[in-house]
């Protein structure tokens, strides 16, 4: 262990940033030293990713002090972070999907061209770090994992003496997370500091040193996560007033509702992950997670339940006793069934249009919305009563989707479904970017109607949430699904070994 | 540059009105300076583009007469257009309109009969939407862009109208003038009143204004147009067929242009020739963005413009300005349009 | 056998318009932008370059007024499109129509009169070959410059940073100004490259390929070059072979209009039209539908610092 400096890498004091009336940094003092791995913990929507905006120069403060090394500084663009030895990892990669690996290197590195001097640079740096980098492929057959190696990558050719990684591991598999880890303590034996941004209390506590906690833009804490238990990092991240999700009757032998049989779909859509043999089945009064890190066929399968797209080759969709596997989404609405996609606007809404407007988007099939001259009022009727029930907050009585924040958009969509009281629910990462209020309350809904009798079937990034509301948990991975189980009677462990795969997009036959 | 756009929380309807009346100025203004530069008189200009127009009864009916073709296909330009389809053809729809229904004219040629005229109207209907189906299906079932085989679309129409009208349909008694038989009585739009100029084609034009306004406005199908421009992914969650959509809107825009074309055809020219159109499908383009996508403001544009059209014809003569002059003013006028549009989703601010 | 290298020669002539066009057009698509303006600022070029060669009495100095011309109007694309970040579609319909009215105001008191031929450039030894070598090897000095330009966009566009910078702002602006590349700067340059181009091919058109104006000459040849970035997927080489294949249905129609083949003209007229929409339905039928384009093309960007 190298002895600590007196002089901290960096120190924030009083760090401010408001967005109109939404103050989304309020006086945030942080520091890091070097050699440290320090985590910035919060909760969705706590301002974490804001404050290092500003620590990237992407954002100018409102009011407080930057100081690198003892001396202020004036970060107004990310050229100006990265001179001074600041490097970031985002949690949204900024890739080139149809260019090469090393191609999306050179553009992310001054002066660089996609020629043999860079790829002895890269070489040397994935030997140094442990991390395996395949300079000749294109971006869009990668997984997750890799791509989030090519941003590592990029900033470690810029010799970074502050390394900012933001959430890094949402988007990994338990054992490629280890493999960041490792790669992580390498960096901090050789004098960087790393600051860590995440949510994940367990991950913070085998890997940082330090931590510094924000909720609703203040810095509520300082803490050593090596001292504390999660569950006490948890109650200074979150606070109080957000309940535990009760959770269900554990009922998983009502009739099926969904049975999906031996499905094979070849995507239409370009780059797409075909799905090879997926069966499932999900019963009435039952909740089932399909585990799965992004990019392993979850919005294939999302499509090819709701009837979206995809191309169906073989096997069949059940709805109950009914074969939809020919049906349009309409159809399958009929029947009892609703669906919630990943994609919020632009998907799920018309972003422009206001919450009653979009009532129509999944209503006209199944409810009265007027016939083929829609009613305003019935609409307004229609959004008012999920707003009330769901605590959508918006900034007038009937906002367009667009000025909803993720949370209360996501309350919006899930309620919209949730009032057509259908028999079968399907929802696409129902807590994804949304504050811990709003994903208690979706999670909890969700549970409610289980126990009401509906089957309901969640696909899921976040196994703590798989885990949370499930009664039983599957995992897909490269396209095809491995057998559900129940989930008291496994681990994230045995979990995170299935989501494993050598699966490479692209070569799947 | 030391500016930039920031996005605007949100458009009020003052703003969305008047922009584009400020855009219509500014180009006017620019106009103006140009005219003035190439030594032409601006009060003379006045006189002819804006006071003739409005002021003498013969104006006011050429006005209203021109803004007929412009109006009936700017509405279907509007459902294409709303819902991301640029059918940028709707001129060669036009000229297939007038074909088709030509075609009934001259084979009915001496028959008399009230039925005549109403099946020319449908018979260019239908030929535009049978040339606007084109496109459309091209770009469902092979993926082609509907702006390049649209346009590609114009060409062959004009080409196979000039055939046409020199070969196998040409007046034996015309002197070798490359032109069909004029059209009889039964095969012409009659004027609403006895020596006026007003036809019925007027009355369709305000049909189909109004049809537009409650179709797109309260209708599933307005919806499910607006869904399909805005938000193409949320309007296949909602169920809305990408694919029949694009037919109908094609179908909604090849037939009103076409229909525009067998009433110019009927009432206003009377026979076929090889030019029958003074770029109306074009100029309805401009029309249509002018109008702000809405049909009540492509009417008022369709008026504007037709104005326009109008006294650039006596301009030619009072101003030897060509019409060249007019169409250059038209592209500075979408340019204008399109900036006011931005305008009222950005502001301009100064870098920090 | 004095026809062959004659035709040859008339199709080389007739593509070279089309190939500078199009591959102007397809760095400006490589970079993300839709600049349907092509018509617009190619018979600019055509008409203020003829105008400017009979004022000054020089066709080259006409070429390059004619893609000064084109590069105005560009220029003018950009302002809006890229400037006030407008829809492309309808902003490069407002250029076309622009051009279209503005050429044909310049070059109404051109009408007529006709231009000298610009020389040709033969290169010894190689122009004797037989059959080809006249075609290739003895033709003027744009056509030897529109093959320095293919391989020079090709080169840039492969093997530098700038041209992997620009390919980078095509596939994801987004991703490209989170990197801090200059998204607008580098569209701009495409575009004004794209406008310079198309000026160029329109010059052409009336000082050497016909040495005449005329209202409207270019007909629909922008539109033309427009399908041909779209027929070449991305890739230069294919743009160039289905730009000298147009060519040689253009020469074809020429020729088949001159020998009474007794098909009516107009027919023979609608060929280039047909035939582009032909060569886009063989494309997706071969499975290369929509492959090839910038992620980003035809998106308006707005930095949001």
């Amino acid at each position: 262990m190298t002895t600590v400096p007196a002089v901290p890498l960096i120190r924030c004091v009083g760090l401010t940033k408001r967005f109109g009336a939404l103050v989304a940094n309020d006086a945030v003092n942080l520091t890091v030293r070097q050699g440290e791995i320090h985590a910035l913990l919060g909760e969705n929507g706590a301002g974490k990713s804001t404050l290092v905006k500003m620590l990237y120069g992407l954002l100018k403060p409102d009011g407080g002090t930057i100081e690198w090394l003892g001396q202020p500084v004036d970060l107004d663009a990310p050229e100006a972070a990265r001179r001074l030895g600041i490097g970031m990892v985002f949690q949204h990669f900024s890739l080139f999907e149809e260019m090469t690996v090393l191609e999306n290197i050179a553009l992310g590195t001054a002066e660089a061209r996609a020629d043999a001097t860079l790829a002895a640079r890269v070489t040397e740096v994935a030997r140094t770090y442990g991390l395996e980098l395949d300079l000749a492929r294109p971006v869009w057959t990668l997984s997750a994992g890799e791509r989030q190696r090519i941003e590592i990558a990029r900033c470690l050719l810029q010799e970074p003496k502050l390394i900012v990684l933001d959430e890094p591991t949402s988007v990994l598999t338990p054992q490629e997370s280890e493999n960041l880890f490792a790669s992580l303590d390498k960096l901090r034996d050789r004098g960087a500091g790393i600051l860590f941004i995440s949510h994940k209390l367990e991950e913070v506590r085998r890997l940082c040193t330090a931590a510094t906690i924000l909720r609703g833009g203040k810095v509520v804490a300082e803490a050593d996560p090596r001292q504390e238990t999660a569950a006490s990092l948890a109650r200074l991240m979150v606070g109080e007033g957000v309940k535990d999700v009760r959770p269900g009757a554990g009922a998983t032998s009502g009739t099926p509702m969904l049975v999906v049989d031996r499905l094979t779909v070849q995507p239409e859509i370009s780059h797409g992950i075909p799905l090879r043999d997926v069966s499932l089945s999900v019963n009435a009064g039952e909740v089932v997670a399909i585990a799965g890190v992004a990019g392993n066929g979850q919005s294939e399968l999302f499509a090819a339940l709701s009837g979206e797209g995809g191309r169906i080759v073989r096997g069949t969709i059940h709805l109950g006793e009914t074969d939809v596997t020919r049906m349009d989404i309409g159809a399958r609405r009929k029947r009892g069934a609703a669906f919630v996609p990943e994609g919020r606007l632009g998907h799920a809404t018309l972003p422009q249009r206001s919450l009653s407007d979009n009532i129509t988007l999944s209503w006209h099939a199944t409810e009265d919305v007027g016939g083929w001259f829609l009613s305003l009022e019935r609409l307004k009727q229609a959004a008012g009563a999920i707003i009330r029930r769901f605590d959508v907050r918006g900034p007038n009585s009937d906002p367009r989707a667009a000025q909803l924040s993720g949370g209360n958009l996501q309350k919006y969509i899930v309620g919209r479904e949730i009032e057509r009281k259908p028999k079968l629910i399907i929802v696409d990462q129902p807590t994804w970017g949304v504050d811990a209020r709003a994903a208690a309350l979706i999670r909890q809904t969700l549970v409610d109607i289980a126990r009401d009798g509906a089957a309901v079937l969640v696909i899921t990034q976040d196994l703590d949430e798989a885990f949370e509301i499930s009664d039983r948990i599957a995992v897909i991975c490269g396209g095809t699904m491995h057998a559900p189980v129940a989930s008291r009677s496994t681990d994230r462990e045995a979990i995170g070994l299935l989501m494993t795969a050598t699966h490479r997009a692209g070569e799947v036959a | 540059m030391g500016l930039m756009l920031v996005p605007r929380p949100h458009v009020s309807r003052l703003r969305g009105v008047l922009t584009p009346l400020a855009a219509f100025a500014v180009a006017l203004a620019i106009a103006a300076v140009v005219l003035t530069a190439m030594g032409k008189s601006l009060v003379v200009a006045f006189q002819v583009y804006i006071a003739e127009p409005l002021t003498s009864a013969w104006g006011v009916q050429e006005v209203i007469l021109k803004a007929v073709p412009l109006t009936l296909i700017a509405i279907g330009l509007i459902f294409a257009i709303r819902a991301n389809r640029w059918n940028i053809g709707a001129e060669g729809q036009y000229v297939m309109g007038g074909l088709f229904g030509g075609a009934v004219a001259i084979a009915t040629h001496g028959m008399g009969g009230f039925w005549v005229l109403p099946l020319m109207l449908i018979a260019g209907v239908a030929g535009g939407i049978l040339y606007g189906l084109v496109p459309a299906l091209l770009r469902n079932r092979f993926g082609i862009s509907e702006i390049l085989s649209s346009l590609m679309l114009v060409y062959v129409a004009e080409l196979l109208l000039d055939y046409l009208v020199r070969g196998p349909w040409r007046d034996p008694r015309a002197f070798n003038f490359p032109k069909s038989v004029n059209f009889d009585a039964a095969a012409t739009l009659q004027p609403f009143i006895e020596g006026g100029k007003l036809h019925w084609g007027v009355a369709l034009a305000v049909l189909a204004v109004l049809a537009a306004v409650i179709l797109l406005g309260r209708s599933l199908f307005g919806f499910a147009v607006a869904a399909t421009g805005e938000a193409p992914r949320a309007a296949n969650f909602a169920g809305f067929n990408e694919k029949l959509l694009t037919l109908q809107v094609f179908a909604i825009s090849g037939g009103l242009a076409g229909l525009a074309g067998i009433v110019e055809v009927s009432a206003n020219i009377g026979q076929l020739q090889p030019s029958i159109s003074q770029g109306y499908g074009f100029t309805a383009i401009i029309v249509a963005f002018l109008g702000r996508l809405t049909p009540v403001g492509a009417l008022l544009s369709a008026v504007v413009l037709s104005m326009l059209l109008i006294g650039s014809e006596t301009a030619q003569i009072m101003l030897k300005l060509p019409f060249d002059m007019t169409r250059a003013f038209m592209g500075l006028l979408l340019l204008c349009v399109l900036a006011g549009e931005a305008m009222t989703r950005y502001r301009l601010v100064r870098r920090a | 056998m004095e026809l062959i290298p004659l035709i040859l020669t008339t199709i080389i002539t007739a593509a070279t318009p089309l190939v500078i066009a199009a591959l102007g057009e397809h760095v400006v698509e490589r970079a993300g932008v839709l600049n349907l303006g092509v018509e617009g600022m190619m018979i600019m070029g055509a008409s203020l370059g003829f105008a400017g060669a009979v004022v000054l009495d020089s066709s080259l100095a006409g070429l390059m007024i004619g893609m000064a011309a084109g590069m105005a109007m560009a220029g003018v694309f950009a302002l809006f499109a890229l400037g006030l970040a407008t829809n492309q579609v309808a902003t490069g319909l407002a250029v076309t129509i622009l051009g279209l009215g503005l050429a044909g105001l310049i070059g109404q008191s051109f009408v007529g009169m006709p231009r000298p031929p610009i020389g040709l450039v033969t290169i010894p030894l190689l122009a004797d070959i037989p059959l080809i070598g006249p075609a290739l090897f003895r033709q003027d000095i744009v056509v030897y410059l529109s093959v320095a330009l293919i391989l020079g966009v090709s080169f840039v566009l492969t093997r530098t940073r700038a041209g992997l910078i620009l390919r980078g702002v095509g596939e994801s602006h987004g991703s490209a100004h989170a990197l801090g590349l200059p998204v607008l700067k580098v569209r701009l340059m495409a575009v004004l490259f794209g406008g310079l181009c198309a000026g160029l091919a329109g010059a052409y058109l009336s000082l050497v390929y016909t040495r005449f104006w005329s209202p409207g000459m270019t007909a629909g040849r922008g539109w033309i070059a427009l399908a041909l970035v779209v027929f070449a997927g991305g890739r230069v080489w294919r743009l160039v072979a289905g730009s000298y294949l147009f060519g040689a249905i253009m020469i074809a129609q020429l020729h088949a209009q001159a020998g009474a083949i007794g098909i009516p003209s107009q027919f023979l007229s609608m060929l280039p039209y047909l035939m582009t929409i032909a060569a886009l339905v063989v494309l997706s039928l071969a499975g290369r539908r929509g492959v090839g384009a910038a992620g980003s093309l035809g998106q308006p960007f707005v930095p949001d610092r």
